[in-house]
C-alpha cells in the first residue's frame, strides 16, 4: 500500500471534481432544453392496493376499462390476450366467497425479467415491469415464468391500435399499469373505473402517500408470498 | 461566348432532370417546419426513432420532438390521418421507393392520434 502516490491521486481527485463543476452546467442546460424529458425516477415505486371487500361479486368495470384503454378485443379464448381478469375464490372448509381483480403483480424480483433471453422483459426504474416489443422475439419463456399468468401472447395481426399502446403479432404483453397514463399523471384505467374504489394506486415508497398510509395501517398481503417477489400489488382482506 | 451558353444550357438542362427525378411524389400532410433540415432527416430518422424509442420504453422518456407519434401528427395525410394508407402516404411513398422494409407499423398505429382519439370518444 505505501508505494501508492498520495499526491498523484489527491491531483487526479481535484481534477475530477474540477471537470464535474465545469460540465455540469452543461449538462443543466441541456435538460432544460429537452423540457420534461427526464428518465423516471428510481426514488418512485408505483403500486396497488385492492381491497375485496369493495371488489363486488359479477362486476366487470376494471376489466372493461382495461380492454377499452388498451385496445384488447375482451374476449377470453386460449389466444386471446388478457391483461386484467376477475377472479372468483371460494374457501372449501368455511364456504367464504371473495372476487378479486388479478393482473400483473410488478414484482420488485420479477421471473419473467430473469428468463428473457433478449432483456426485453424489463422493470423500469419506478417499478413497473414491461416489455419491451422492439427486443421481444416472441419465445414465452416470461409467460411459462410467470406465478400468476399474467402475460399473453399476441398470435394475430392486429389493426388500428391505441397511438399510446403500440401492440403487435409475435410478442408478449401484459399489464403495463397504464404507464402512459402514469407518464401524463393519470391513473390506470382499472383504478379509475371502479366505481366502489376497490383499487388504490399510488406511490409505495412515499410514506405520506395514501397507499403506502393504508398498508402501514391495514393488514395485507401479496399472492404467492412464499415466491419473496415482493409485489407491486397487494390485497386486503384476502 | 457560344462554348458558355452551351455550357450554362448543360447545367440547366440537368438541374431540370435532376429535380424531375428527385424521388417519388408524397402526401407530407400538414408539412411546414420539420424538427430537423430535410435532407438530413431523409437520411437520418432511423436512428432518430431508435434512439427514442429505446429511452421512452425503458426510460420514460417522452418529448415529443423526435417520437414516431410526433412524426405522425404532423406528416400524416390530411384526408386520411394516416401515413400509410395510401400509395403516396409520407411513410409508404418513399419506403416502397426505396425498397426498404418498414416494420413500424405492424405494432404502432399509423394514424394521427388526434383523429384517432375523435374517433374512438367515449
Amino acid at each position: 500500500m505505501s508505494d501508492i502516490d498520495l499526491p498523484r491521486r489527491s491531483f487526479f481527485k481535484t481534477s475530477i471534481g474540477a471537470a464535474a463543476i465545469a460540465i455540469a452546467p452543461g449538462i443543466l442546460l441541456f435538460d432544460m432544453a429537452h423540457g420534461k424529458s427526464q428518465p423516471v425516477s428510481g426514488k418512485v415505486r408505483w403500486g396497488m392496493l385492492i381491497d375485496t371487500a369493495q371488489c363486488q361479486d359479477g362486476c366487470n368495470d376494471c376489466v372493461t376499462a382495461c380492454n377499452k384503454e388498451n385496445g384488447l378485443s375482451g374476449s377470453t379464448g386460449p389466444t386471446d390476450s388478457q391483461w386484467i381478469r376477475k377472479v372468483e375464490i371460494k374457501s372449501i372448509s368455511t364456504g367464504r366467497k371473495v372476487s378479486l381483480p388479478m393482473m400483473c403483480q410488478h414484482c420488485e424480483h420479477p421471473p419473467c425479467v430473469d428468463v428473457c433471453p433478449t432483456n426485453a422483459s424489463f422493470k423500469r426504474a419506478d417499478g413497473i415491469v414491461l416489455v419491451d416489443r422492439h427486443r421481444c422475439i416472441g419465445c414465452r419463456y416470461c409467460m411459462m415464468a410467470c406465478p400468476y399468468k399474467a402475460r399473453s401472447f399476441v398470435h394475430e395481426p392486429l389493426s388500428d391500435q391505441n397511438p399510446d399502446v403500440p401492440r403487435g403479432k409475435g410478442t408478449v404483453e401484459s399489464c403495463t399499469l397504464c404507464v402512459h397514463r402514469i407518464d401524463k399523471g393519470q391513473q390506470p384505467a382499472c383504478v379509475e373505473s371502479c366505481s366502489n374504489k376497490a383499487i388504490l394506486f399510488g406511490d409505495l415508497n412515499d410514506p405520506n402517500s395514501e397507499i403506502a398510509q393504508k398498508i402501514r395501517a391495514v393488514a395485507t398481503v401479496e399472492v404467492r408470498a412464499n415466491l419473496r417477489l415482493n409485489t407491486g400489488v397487494r390485497y386486503q382482506g384476502l | 461566348m457560344k462554348r458558355f451558353a452551351s455550357l450554362l444550357l448543360c447545367f440547366c438542362a440537368s438541374a431540370a432532370f435532376a429535380g424531375a427525378a428527385t424521388g417519388p411524389k408524397l402526401d407530407i400532410g400538414k408539412g411546414g417546419q420539420c424538427v430537423e433540415d430535410t435532407q438530413w432527416m431523409r437520411k437520418n430518422h432511423p436512428q432518430l426513432l431508435n434512439h427514442q424509442r429505446d429511452e421512452t420504453v425503458r426510460q420514460g422518456v417522452r418529448e415529443s420532438k423526435h417520437s414516431l407519434k410526433g412524426c405522425i401528427e404532423c406528416h400524416a395525410s390530411t384526408q386520411d390521418n394516416s401515413v400509410t394508407a395510401r400509395k403516396d402516404s409520407f411513410c409508404v411513398g418513399c419506403h416502397s421507393y426505396e425498397a426498404v422494409k418498414l416494420d413500424c407499423f405492424e405494432c404502432h398505429s399509423d394514424k394521427r392520434q388526434s383523429a384517432w382519439l375523435q374517433r374512438n370518444a367515449k
